[in-house]
């Protein structure tokens, strides 16, 4: 089956009410890429949205990091004191985070944060016509409320998967080397040994990824809700799922074609 | 002058506008009166662009803004000022941001002559002091006077009022309509309003048109729709209860 009778046949199979949305969905798309890369910027929103994604979920992820790799420290040290393995901790918590958990918990914990406020936020402007009083001012809400959001997720989802895998791997450090006795030395040497910058680019390219499959889906469920504070709250229940879903099935294809 | 010739729109299958013939003249203060449910809405979101026709026309100066799309529709828009239903004002800005948020991103004005424009336009509704207070801090009358300001403070040549009145007080009604009138009288911009507000209406209208299942079934000065033989528009006017019901 070639690709375009494969997509055929995808929408065949599709119903209805979900290949109608296709047209919509590219369409929005487009207008969001447009309004990114074409002039006037708007700044100000853009750093409004990375204050807003980025900096008010610097609690949860410090958090999330720190208890995650603490667990990892936990389970992984005693995993490998069964092959008398425990010098490999530090490589195996660092590669675990930076890899794999970094981008997906921290992606996950931004959309229960942001991304359920920003479809909510969206839906509430949608349904109070805020949405409509910007577009008969002849301004795109693309570019007002859409196209920052996706930026500074693009900006931000890197940089919170950074801190959650650096806290990630001091939590490591805290329980391996603080309270189960390893060194400070073997921990960290054989980090340096282990973990390459392929590694690090792997997590960097999923955690823009995400940034891009969160705020994506979160706006487009925002932007398009109807049927009032109910249909407000449905968005922001689908954006969640639909979100979390796509960062997994997402994080498993990256992982098998990244190096 | 704003011509909408055989206006039709149906939602899965339900007709709500059904052929709907309406002129609107230049200058003047239309309103659409119909009962609730009646297309009203649906037919102001028409004008503005935000919903399209099955079929018909909506020519505004003779271009057909039917067949606009993108740009050529935003430089309509930009002849247009918008008093929504509930105001639609931005609530994450105070009420003074929201009335210079289109003097920045539509005209792109310098700052301080928006800071004079904003003083004046709000000053011109009478809510000189209550600029740096957020729309939920303010009440529903002042948040509908904000929602004015800001639609009037680029000086549009036509302005749409979406049930400017509803929730107010009978007070408050006729605050906001002499506000409109007195608004029209020093700018006179094209209005359009739909609205409920019998009789008050009649005082600022200089056309009325009845909305009924999705057609305009009579329009003409204030007089004349007061008048009306139309059993519908006598029934509307009067507020008899509908037999049916």
């Amino acid at each position: 089956m070639d690709v375009i009778s494969a997509e055929r046949f995808l929408l065949d199979q599709m119903p209805v009410r979900y290949r109608a949305l296709i047209p919509t969905t590219l369409k929005t798309a487009y207008s969001a890429v447009a309004t990114m890369v074409t002039p006037p910027f708007k700044l100000g929103a853009l750093l409004g949205r990375i204050h807003y994604i980025g900096f008010r979920s610097l609690l949860i992820i410090l958090l999330t990091g720190a208890f995650t790799g603490m667990v990892l420290g936990l389970q992984i040290f005693f995993t490998l004191s069964r092959f008398g393995s425990e010098a490999f901790l530090g490589p195996a918590v660092a590669l675990t985070l930076v890899r794999e958990l970094g981008p997906v918990l921290g992606a996950l914990m931004v959309t229960g944060r942001a991304g359920s406020a920003l479809t909510a936020e969206l839906g509430i402007m949608r349904i109070t016509e805020q949405i409509d009083a910007l577009t008969v001012m002849a301004l795109s809400p693309m570019r007002y409320l859409v196209a920052p959001s996706i930026l500074a997720g693009i900006i931000t989802f890197p940089l919170m998967t950074a801190l959650f895998d650096v806290v990630g791997i001091f939590g490591g450090y805290l329980v391996g080397v603080k309270l189960l006795g390893l060194s400070a030395g073997t921990y960290f040497g054989e980090m340096q040994t282990f973990v390459d910058m392929g590694d690090v680019m792997m997590g960097f390219w999923k955690s823009v990824s995400f940034g891009v499959i969160v705020t994506w889906v979160c706006t487009y469920k925002g932007f398009h809700v109807a049927h009032g504070a109910e249909g407000v709250a449905r968005a922001t229940t689908q954006a969640v799922v639909l979100s979390s879903v796509l960062i997994l099935v997402w994080d498993y294809f990256l992982g098998s074609v990244l190096p | 002058m704003i011509k909408v010739s055989g206006l039709r729109k149906s939602f899965h299958g339900h007709a709500v506008l059904n052929g709907l013939d309406l002129e609107v003249p230049a200058g003047s203060i239309t309103i659409i009166i119909g009962r609730s449910g009646g297309g009203k809405s649906v037919f102001l979101k028409h004008l503005l662009g935000l919903l399209r026709p099955d079929s018909g026309h909506i020519e505004v100066d003779g271009v057909d803004v039917t067949r606009l799309r993108g740009r050529a529709l935003d430089e309509v828009r930009k002849r247009y000022g918008v008093v929504f239903q509930g105001g639609a004002l931005f609530d994450s800005m105070t009420c003074r941001d929201n009335v210079a948020f289109p003097l920045r991103e539509k005209l792109r004005l310098a700052t301080a002559e928006i800071r004079t424009q904003v003083d004046m336009a709000l000053e011109r509704v009478g809510l000189a002091g209550i600029g740096n207070k957020y729309p939920e801090e303010v009440s529903g009358g002042m948040r509908k006077r904000v929602a004015i300001a800001r639609a009037l403070v680029t000086e549009p040549e036509i302005v749409f009022f979406d049930e400017p009145t509803t929730g107010l007080d009978p007070v408050l009604v006729n605050t906001i309509h002499r506000l409109i009138l007195e608004l029209h009288r020093r700018s006179k911009f094209t209005a359009v309003m739909v609205s409920h507000e019998i009789p008050e209406i009649f005082e600022i209208a200089d056309r009325v048109g009845m909305l009924h299942q999705g057609r305009i079934v009579e329009q003409g000065p204030p007089a004349a729709i007061q008048e009306s033989a139309n059993p519908i528009v006598r029934q509307f006017i009067r507020g008899e209860p509908d037999p049916a019901a």
